[in-house]
């Protein structure tokens, strides 16, 4: 018997109905709820910043927010962007694929951006690049996909901070095969950013005559991992692991736990250990390992005063977590393209003499002719490459060593040896 | 890695994930074997353990023990009273009426789920074990806390057995489940034995939560792998049939271990949904029930 | 053909009309919102045959959804086929996997039902994420540019404009509700609705109760696989996103909501409750929480709905 939605065990009270249809209506119905959608374009810069407030990337998405927020008040107190005060609207997109869409939308009919800049994992960017290329809206990521250099997105599509997978790994990997073993297994994340790295590592350890003997791919809500690492092949010499979502210092302990003290060599992308403290005891096995770092987490004795800016305005101190909380560990090495984009947008718009959508088209070209960004308070996070056919930045890469609980660097690769040859050119497709 | 070790992980993986399973998996199956309806927000009940732990975790100063213990305690007190509250402001009113029940514990967990996410937030934490060791096998090493959780769980289970067997509170648990007119008409406060029963079914969800959440972390999504083999063990057990869930929780706990460890988690996952529906669909009384009463 | 309900007729298209002139009303993001909410009123109606008209609660919607999703989708992503070959091979594979899970599901009742529906659809949500190399999983995959356009008799649509893509959602919507109209209130959604009120009875009077709900699952499940082949394709983007449990959930929010059993209720609820999560996640992220307070209010004090109530009170031909 259903008794749901049918008339039978029906006593409803008239004035409860009355009651729940007026409180429905008054939400619906408030002044300024429906219809404020009201294009102001000339006197205020509005930027669109989808962040995975929630979400499987919430750590990371909680920092780039605050970065953000960081950034564009310094911006306006430097007088703005042309003259022009910048306002943020942050939506979130919960990690969400079909959330990060709808984001996009949202913030191209409703809220009239001029540009969309933050998302950065690989699903989300991955469906929103194309409907943002449609809407024709800037679209600028805080991402490591390689799918933009690759030339799977479009004219609208840009990455001028943070250097892609493909570089970062190819870079590593000659160091990995020379330093710590030539038998690597690798544990990474089940979708496309894991794919990236699978692709690269061993087209680039195969390059300098190692091999892949271990290949373990672990979905990114995972919450468990012992069942995964029976995988590792004894005969392994080096663990290369890159993972993310919310499970990621379980993961790490439960490595810890299952190898031992006879543990062969580690390299971790910093992925792993982002918005993570590992002062904890079951974390002193990772002492001695190394790490991949685009931005040193601790401040290195030959710390810029860029970094030390840098920090200074988003509040993180020198062990790389929060001022006023030093639990809350920042995801360092991801948030500072953040900033960066944000002031290599300033940039384009003020080469372009950027008012509102009518400069958008001279903007991107604008951000097309640019060749690199210097070290500064602007790119603490160092010199880059720009490369305008592929939208692309290519910057200096870090490998770091886990000495008495801090991560030190050994070892810094130029922009320059990152670089590989030109896989697309955006410039040749039309707006 | 050779076979033997393979299997030795699996089996152990098998039994920690048998154990918690058995503790949630007998909440849910003692609530639908006395009152008849399925609680879809069990899942969140566990949750709240293991958020309790990780609060209790945070307030109460000592080793890593006394805060641990301190959540033992008060993880399930504070999940029961809210069930009971539920129970009350909720499914009293709706009668029992086991569609409309469904319909309003989704309802339940989404408003926990998401006042969860409110209050401790979108990140994923970690809680302290209450001792740290770790066993050495040849070929790896193995949480030894792990190993408690599944004596606990064992302990827990057959304390809760011997209550229902021998005590008067299960007298009236299984009179109430055995024939609802006749229990009342003898005196049993049905009303209360439905509400209590509510509150110990997510008092066990809680323990779950607490147990596991030192080998985990507490993220207010959690709720869900749980929910879905607890769901899994019930139905397979037969629906309400205590013995019958201990047995379906060990064969699906070992089954789920293993499959994980040789195959892939996702296709254990696949492979038990569809069992269930199966099960549901070709022999309702479940595997280990007889038909028909 | 007689009409036989001539009011809740002139009802429905007063309804159409009033859609056709909002377009010229709203702004920009409303057009494209109502865009949505006219998909997911398609899909809200099909679910409402199964729950409403024959009284049967699915928690697994979702996976007929994600078959016209997929159906439809990976067939213009592999295959290379036109937009209107795909949405019909996205409706298609609804319909069968409809059928198929209707022929198991039907066997069991009320909360077995309920369960059985959750199991299939989880398992074939689980399904998409193992195949994730074919069905890009969690990542989803976007149809290429050429899968943005298509012409049908001569009439060139282009996928990326606001219009065309709300005057089509406007279209399907129309078809299927005129079709709705059809089979609700007709001898055959007599039927259902003798199933929904006594089905031991009706099975007495002669009738093969078990076809009977086996056609409404059918057809139910193929109306959702519309919305979601149109969905796929409207929007250009395909992905698991679209077979999570979540998904079955507002199928039966929306229908609760505005009205099970009735024909225009599903668009109701869609609307309402569309327009609401929309203006709270600007509010807060814990936007879901409205999902479960509403789905606890509906039941304790708002059984039939908004139109369900409107009918029991005042307006008995509107169902």
């Amino acid at each position: 018997m259903n008794t749901i939605g049918t008339k039978k065990n029906l006593t409803l009270p008239r004035r409860s109905l009355l009651k729940g249809m007026a409180a429905a209506g008054t939400v619906l119905a408030a002044p300024g709820i429906i219809g404020r959608a009201v294009a102001q374009s000339g006197d205020v810069i509005k930027l669109g910043a989808p962040f995975h407030r929630t979400g499987i990337g919430a750590a990371y998405g909680r920092w780039y927010e605050r970065t953000a927020l960081a950034a564009v008040k310094l911006i306006n107190e430097q007088g703005g962007i042309n003259g022009l005060p910048v306002e943020l609207i942050i939506e979130d997109d919960g990690t969400d694929p079909k959330r990060g869409v709808e984001a996009v939308e949202k913030f191209s009919a409703e809220h009239k951006v001029d540009a969309i800049f933050g998302h950065l994992f690989s699903h989300v960017s991955a469906a929103s690049a194309p409907r943002a290329g449609e809407l024709k809206m800037p679209y600028f990521l805080c991402s490591e996909a390689h799918s933009l250099a690759a030339g799977a997105f479009n004219r609208y599509v840009f990455q001028p901070s943070i250097s892609d997978v493909k570089s970062q790994v190819s870079s590593m990997a000659p160091w990995i095969t020379d330093n710590l073993g030539k038998k690597v297994t690798m544990i990474y994340p089940d979708y496309a950013f894991g794919y990236d790295h699978r692709d690269n590592l061993r087209a680039a350890v195969e390059a300098q005559g190692g091999e892949i003997v271990g290949d373990i791919a672990i979905p990114p809500t995972e919450t468990s991992y012992t069942r995964y690492l029976p995988r590792i092949p004894l005969n392994t010499e080096v663990i290369y692991h890159v993972l993310v979502g919310p499970g990621v210092l379980t993961f790490v302990k439960e490595l810890g736990e299952h190898l031992g003290s006879q543990r062969p060599e580690i390299f971790g992308f910093i992925d792993s250990l982002e918005a993570v403290s590992f002062d904890i005891p079951q974390l002193a096995y990772l002492e001695g390992t190394h790490f991949w770092e685009a931005m040193p987490r601790y401040a290195q004795p030959n710390q810029t005063s860029f970094d030390k800016f840098y920090r200074e305005k988003v509040g993180v101190d020198a062990n790389g977590a929060s001022v006023d909380d030093p639990k809350s560990v920042a995801t360092f090495s991801h948030m500072f393209s953040v900033w960066e984009t944000l002031f290599a947008m300033k940039k384009a718009m003020e080469m372009a003499d950027y008012k509102g959508p009518k400069q958008k088209i001279a903007m991107l070209e604008a951000m097309e002719s640019i060749t690199g960004f210097e070290e500064s308070n602007e790119f603490p996070q160092g010199r880059k490459i720009f490369n305008g056919k592929m939208h692309q930045s290519f910057a200096q890469q870090n490998i770091s060593k886990v000495v008495d609980g801090k991560l030190k660097v050994v070892h810094t690769v130029s922009p320059e040896d990152t670089l590989y040859p030109d896989e697309a050119d955006y410039t040749k497709m039309s707006f | 890695m050779d076979i033997v070790p393979y299997l030795l992980l699996a089996t152990l993986e098998g039994l920690v994930q048998a154990s918690v399973l058995m503790l949630t998996a007998l909440g849910l199956s003692l609530v639908f074997g006395v009152m008849r309806v399925v609680n879809v927000s069990h899942g969140e009940f566990f949750m709240l353990g293991a958020v309790a732990a990780w609060v209790c975790a945070n307030l109460i100063p000592g080793p890593p023990y006394v805060p641990f213990i301190a959540a033992l305690l008060i993880a399930p007190v504070f999940v029961g009273a809210l069930a009971w509250a539920a129970d009350w402001a909720i499914l009293k009113r709706i009668n029992y009426n086991p569609e409309a029940t469904i319909v309003s514990t989704i309802g339940l967990m989404y408003i926990i789920q998401q006042m969860t996410l409110i209050t401790f937030g979108p990140d994923a934490q970690a809680v302290d074990a209450p001792f740290y060791y770790t066993v050495r096998f040849p070929w790896f090493g193995y949480s030894g806390y792990k190993f408690f959780i599944i004596a606990v769980a064992f302990v827990l289970v057959g304390g809760l057995l011997y209550l229902l067997r021998h005590s008067k509170v299960g007298l009236f648990m299984r009179a109430t489940q055995f024939d609802k007119e006749t229990a009342q008409n003898f005196g049993i406060p049905v009303t209360k034995v439905y509400s209590g029963v509510f509150a110990v079914g997510a008092m066990l969800a809680a323990i779950g939560g607490v147990l596991v959440v030192p080998s985990q972390q507490a993220h207010y999504l959690m709720g869900h792998d749980p929910l879905l083999l607890s769901f899994v063990v019930v139905i397979v057990g037969g629906l309400g049939s205590i013995p019958g869930t201990i047995a379906a929780a060990i064969l699906i706990g070992m089954s789920d271990g293993l499959l994980s460890v040789f195959f892939s988690p996702t296709l254990a996952k696949i492979f038990s949904t569809l069992l269930v529906a199966l099960v549901l669909v070709f022999r309702p009384q479940g595997l280990f029930g007889k038909a028909g009463r | 053909m007689s009409i036989h309900n001539k009011k809740l007729f002139l009802l429905c298209l007063a309804t159409l009309a009033g859609l056709f002139v909002l377009q010229f009303l709203l702004s920009d993001y409303l057009v494209l919102a109502f865009t949505r909410i006219l998909i997911l009123a398609v899909f809200a109606m099909g679910y409402n045959v199964l729950m409403g008209y024959t009284g049967l609660v699915s928690l697994g919607h979702a996976m007929f959804f994600g078959a016209g999703v997929y159906g439809a989708g990976l067939s213009s992503y592999y295959l290379g086929v036109s937009l209107p070959v795909a949405f019909l091979a996205g409706i298609l594979a609804a319909i069968v996997l409809s059928f198929l899970i209707g022929l198991l599901a039907l066997r069991t009742q009320t909360v077995s039902f309920m369960i059985v529906t959750l199991m299939f659809s989880q398992a074939a949500f689980l399904l998409i994420l193992y195949f994730s190399e074919f069905t890009g999983g969690d990542q989803g995959l976007t149809l290429p540019t050429s899968a943005r356009s298509f012409s049908l008799f001569g009439l060139e649509v282009d996928m990326t404009s606001d219009v065309a893509r709300y005057n089509l959602a406007l279209t399907v919507f129309g078809v299927v509700l005129l079709g709705l109209f059809a089979f609700t209130q007709g001898p055959v959604g007599r039927l259902l609705v003798a199933v929904r009120e006594n089905e031991d009875r009706t099975r007495m009077l002669g009738f093969d109760t078990y076809a009977i709900k086996l056609l409404a699952f059918t057809v139910s499940g193929g109306i959702s696989g519309v919305a979601g082949a149109l969905y796929g394709l409207m929007f250009g983007y395909i992905g698991s996103a679209f077979a999570e449990f979540k998904i079955s959930i507002e199928a039966l929010l929306f229908t609760l909501v505005g009205g099970p059993g009735t024909l225009l209720g599903p668009l109701v609820g869609t609307g309402l409750m569309t327009l609401l999560f929309d203006r709270l996640s600007g509010v807060t992220t814990a936007y879901l929480i409205v999902i479960g307070a509403l789905l606890i209010v509906v039941t304790l004090w708002f059984p039939t709905g908004i139109l369900g109530t409107l009918r029991d009170r005042w307006l008995p031909w509107l169902k």
